[in-house]
């Protein structure tokens, strides 16, 4: 049975009742437990999760220092196309906006890789849109061709592909893919993607796994903050990455969060963004640690540096550092256009600087091709 | 004197790299607990940033025990263990084969097809096992120089819950023993060499101590009391029993 089979079933009637009933006495015995279920979990995101977050923060603490000591990776997208088919009301490459379209050859994906390189920063995202005519899976095969060899990992951040097409291109040394489902909640999802194969919401939900049977080492998953119900999205975010971890135990599995940001196009501004608070924010990392205590959790540079810093004692894994959202943005192209506003402009420097402040330990370099 | 390898030592207490809030502690940890042999993970090891190389950290005279994390497979093992002797690393490697990310447990079977490939190929080899008795005989004919069997899942500070299945192992291997994984406290890492363990490997609880430097030198002494207690035979409980009056007794007439 696929996850869209699985979460299907699930009343989210029922579970916001659970969470609205859920009491502070219950939050403090689930801290103290060992293990946390699901029910557990979706408590731990309810309005008393909340009140009794400085418990939770500490436990979150303890449990990532003995799953993951005082180390957090950094790491840096590179987009290498913009072209899209979507019509994604939050994102600025959406196929409707009159924005300077680009795609990267071989020579300029090249340099691109050797200016990130430079900043020492050996670990990567490479991004498109999703354009099959522009952007073919054979292209994504010669961007990795270039890359693979300069870099220590390489990770997809690409349309949903065919379990054949993962495995092209993990074969090609694609260390493993990000893919997020922007929101669990299929009616949102339906009414935020306006046109363009993304529409189809089972066939990205199911890319992960897919992914995973190709051969993938690591998946990462992710809402995005502010389109749905955030409890509702977080819980079915723990519930897919459970599902995950029990099917392919193997597999490191990454978690995301990444907050709406506003940006300036006809068609986002229509849309009324849920807010999601810096609270609820740590409420929703808290609870996914204390439930998948073995999950990476990564922060973008969507969050400001200073919010980013006061996160790392409560746990997180990887950073984002010295970023650009633009196509060519690194050695090529230095004004075009932003898939999104960023809020930490700090360079790679500046992100560790940052991070041995908090007394931890950037770590450049976590994996090799083997 | 302990000796894995050829390489004599008289430290009984492995340390790590891998959790610590910067690598100038590295140095400071090992001067603090006296240990000879520190592991890292070769997926970390990165020459080509000297600031970031955590090599230039660890001074001349100690042993380097670069491990595999990251393999799931024997063959993804003895890739990273090559890699790690190209880098200058040495010729030890401690195998750890991992396929599942939520209790990181070894794999007993890649782990010994794993040992067998490296040892063949002059490595000394450490591998990290679930505590296993014929895991372990297998790991000694593949040419294991020790074993390490884990006393609760790595990180978990849960202490040696293994217990009895590695008293087996100490009781009927003849290479060391040496307990690696879930010692969160010195008197843990006391009791695992008063069962005669030969050595132990603790990473986590001196790596994210407040004071790192002060817990190492805690355990270093830790498991120097507990060797010495086993040397008197503190730690000799029978685990056979022996009858109250004597059976035999009559043949002595
Ligand atoms: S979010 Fe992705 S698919 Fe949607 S418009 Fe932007 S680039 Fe295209």
């Amino acid at each position: 049975m696929s996850f869209y089979k699985t979460i299907r079933i699930l009343d989210d009637r029922y579970l916001l009742d659970m969470v609205e009933s859920t009491t502070t006495w219950e939050i403090e015995a689930l801290v103290n437990q060992k293990k946390i279920d699901e029910k557990g979990f979706l408590k731990l995101l309810s309005p008393a999760g909340s009140r009794s977050l400085e418990k939770m923060a500490q436990k979150s603490r303890k449990e990532s220092l003995n799953h993951f000591g005082k180390a957090i990776l950094l790491y840096s997208p590179i987009y290498i196309s913009n072209y899209c088919v979507n019509r994604c009301i939050y994102c600025n490459f959406n196929h409707e906006n009159n924005i300077d379209r680009k795609i990267l050859d071989k020579e300029e994906i090249r340099k691109e890789g050797e200016a990130v390189r430079e900043t020492g920063v050996q670990h990567i995202l490479i991004l498109t849109g999703e354009s099959r005519t522009h952007t073919p899976v054979s292209y994504i095969e010669d961007a990795l061709d270039v890359l693979v060899p300069i870099f220590s990992s390489v990770v997809l951040e690409v349309y949903p592909l065919k379990e054949d097409e993962y495995r092209r291109l993990i074969k090609a040394g694609a260390d493993g893919v990000t893919i997020y489902q922007e929101t669990y909640d299929e009616t949102v999802y339906d009414k935020v993607h306006l046109a363009g194969p993304k529409k189809d919401y089972a066939f990205r939900l199911d890319a992960p796994e897919r992914s995973l049977k190709a051969g993938a080492r690591t998946i990462s998953l992710g809402v995005l903050l502010g389109l749905a119900d955030w409890r509702l999205d977080l819980f079915k975010l723990g519930l897919h990455a459970k599902y995950l971890s029990d099917r392919y135990p193997d597999a490191e599995i990454g978690l995301s969060l990444p907050r709406i940001k506003k940006i300036g196009t006809s068609e986002t501004a229509r849309v009324d963004y849920q807010s999601v608070s810096d609270r609820d924010f740590v409420q929703m990392m808290c609870a996914l640690r204390l439930f998948l205590p073995f999950c990476t959790i990564n922060i973008s540079t969507r969050e400001s540096s200073d919010f980013r810093e006061k996160l790392i004692p409560i746990g997180i894994n990887k950073m984002s550092g010295g970023v650009s959202t633009e196509v060519g943005g690194y050695a090529t192209n230095k004004n075009g256009c932003n898939q999104f506003e960023i809020s930490d402009h700090s360079s790679v420097e500046d992100v560790m600087a940052m991070i041995e402040k908090a007394g931890y330990q950037p770590i450049m370099k976590d994996w090799m091709t083997l | 004197m302990l000796e894995i390898g050829g390489v004599k030592l008289k430290s009984r207490l492995l340390t790590g790299t891998g959790k610590y809030a910067s690598n100038e502690l590295i140095p400071k940890v090992l001067e603090s607990t006296g240990s000879q042999v520190i592991t890292m993970a070769v997926r970390r090891v990165d020459l080509s940033r000297p600031m970031q190389n955590l090599l230039n950290y660890i001074p001349k005279g100690i042993q380097l025990l670069p491990n595999t994390s990251g393999a799931k497979t024997a063959d993804e093992a003895a890739r990273i263990a090559r890699l790690a002797r190209a880098m200058g690393c040495g010729n030890w490697i401690k195998i750890e084969v991992i396929r599942d990310n939520k209790y990181l447990l070894p794999d007993n079977i890649e782990t010994i097809r794993a040992t067998r490939i490296l040892a063949k190929e002059g490595f000394v080899v450490l591998p990290y096992m679930s505590p296993d008795l014929m895991a372990a005989k297998a790991l000694v004919d593949a040419g294991a120089a020790t074993v390490m069997p884990l006393g609760s899942p790595i990180g978990s500070n849960r202490g040696i819950r293994t217990e009895e299945l590695i008293r087996i192992i100490i009781d009927q291997i003849n290479i060391p023993v040496i307990v690696d994984a879930g010692i969160g406290t010195p008197s843990e890492a006391a009791f695992a060499m008063e069962m005669g363990a030969d050595a132990v490997l603790v990473n986590t609880a001196i790596a994210t101590a407040e004071d790192p430097v002060k817990m190492g030198r805690a355990f270093s002494l830790a498991v120097e009391a507990g060797r010495m207690a086993y040397e008197v035979g503190a730690g000799r409980i029978l685990v056979q029993g022996e009858a109250s009056s004597p059976l035999t007794g009559f043949l002595e007439a």
